[in-house]
């Protein structure tokens, strides 16, 4: 092999820099950002599903609403417990949950998704 | 021969069950008790929806007021959210007036009585029993409601290819060209207005959808509610399947024509003359 020496230097020098991302940030994993809830989401104690499933699959629920809403003309929700709401983003959830960077925002940058709800849909306006 | 061909496509499919998501498998076979009461409340069923225009009610409000009444033009585009931005081209058409021969060019008169003549029609989507919009939509974003008859919009879906706008034979489809919520401010100082009606996004079409989260409260369509608020009663909004409504009464005692009836779209918004 012509230049070997040279070769395998090269080829380690390589192999260090594009790791070296990996070094660097090894043990410093981001810590998972915890969804404040505002006063009256705390009242109300339930949501309109349980805590769990909303955590999980809030996303499955809100695009089955939409589904359902404008399509089927059902625009009525019945929790698990028996209470019925109205099925709207805009008003039966931002209601509560009216604190959009504490609440979607700090954990939509943390898994890296960009839902585009706001494209058309009124954000909520928050006080400082 | 150890396995047929049966067992092995039986076997073979409960391992690709199980092998994409233990969770999944049993989602299918045991629903959990949350998707179990994902059940939709519909409250509009077995009707279908028209509206009857008088017209003559309609140009003697005109007439009285100084700039000519606008009332349920306002209470759609307040409702609705819908952007002016002072350009005709670029104007969204949810209830807007044209003139009477542009509005009925099938029924071509010149003699016709001076009370028609050029006066503004208060017009809006037709609903059309047999929408031609709904037949080129490629995508299905434009629909009709089986169980009522409306001509529905899910600017979710809509891909802004406005084949519905070149079928539509009334002109009462709009393209977003530009943000809507970015219309001039000067135009609408407290731009969104309404908080339970959300705005569209650039390259979508859009139309006027009778007002469907109202009826589903049980509230009349925002137009009408301005007009009766208004005391002008000239609009009426009813079930046409049932005899005795109120739209079936007025179509029983007054002459009605309906825009470009010979294309054979059955619009449901009815005018009296």
């Amino acid at each position: 092999m012509y230049d070997g020496g040279k070769i395998i230097v090269g080829l380690i020098i390589g192999l260090g820099l594009l790791l070296s991302p990996f070094f660097y940030n090894a043990g410093k994993a981001a810590k998972a950002p915890v969804p404040e809830l505002t006063p009256k989401a705390k009242e109300a104690k339930a949501c309109v599903a349980p805590v769990t499933y909303m955590r999980e699959s809030h996303f499955t629920l809100l695009d089955e609403w939409r589904h359902t809403v404008v399509r089927d003309g059902e625009r009525y929700y019945r929790s698990p417990d028996g209470k019925r709401y109205y099925k709207s983003l805009q008003t039966t959830c931002l209601e509560c949950h009216s604190n959009y960077s504490k609440f979607c925002l700090q954990c939509h940058n943390y898994v890296d998704v960009d839902p585009y709800c706001w494209d058309c849909h009124i954000q909520p306006e928050e006080k400082k | 021969m150890g396995v047929d061909r049966r067992e092995f496509l039986k076997i073979a499919g409960m391992a690709a069950l199980f092998g994409l998501g233990g969770k999944a498998a049993v989602d299918i076979f045991a629903p959990g008790e949350v998707e179990a009461s994902m059940e939709g409340i519909p409250l509009t069923q077995g009707t279908r929806w028209a509206m009857v225009i008088d017209i003559r009610k309609c140009l003697e409000k005109q007439a009285q007021e100084k700039d000519g009444c606008k009332a349920c033009m306002d209470a759609c585009h307040r409702v609705h959210n819908v952007p002016d931005w002072g350009n005709p081209k670029h104007a969204i058409k949810w209830i807007w007036q044209e003139s009477f021969e542009h509005s009925f060019p099938n029924q071509p008169n010149p003699y016709i009585t001076e009370g028609l003549k050029h006066q503004p029609v208060i017009l809006l989507c037709n609903h059309c029993f047999n929408p031609p919009c709904v037949r080129v939509c490629p995508t299905k974003a434009t629909f009709k409601r089986e169980e009522d008859g409306i001509v529905c919009m899910d600017m979710h879906r809509c891909i802004g290819c406005r084949f519905c706008m070149a079928a539509c034979p009334f002109g009462a489809r709009s393209f977003n060209w530009g943000d809507p919520r970015k219309a001039p401010k000067e135009l609408n100082p407290e731009f969104p207005t309404n908080r339970d009606y959300p705005e569209r996004s650039m390259g979508v079409v859009e139309k006027c959808d009778f007002c469907v989260e109202r009826i589903a409260r049980g509230e009349l369509p925002a137009c009408v509610e301005a007009c009766d608020k208004i005391k002008a009663h000239a609009m009426t909004f009813g079930d046409l399947a049932d005899p005795e409504s109120n739209v079936r009464k007025l179509l029983r005692e007054h002459y009605t024509i309906r825009r470009k009836a010979e294309l054979g779209t059955e619009p449901n918004i009815f005018y009296i003359v």
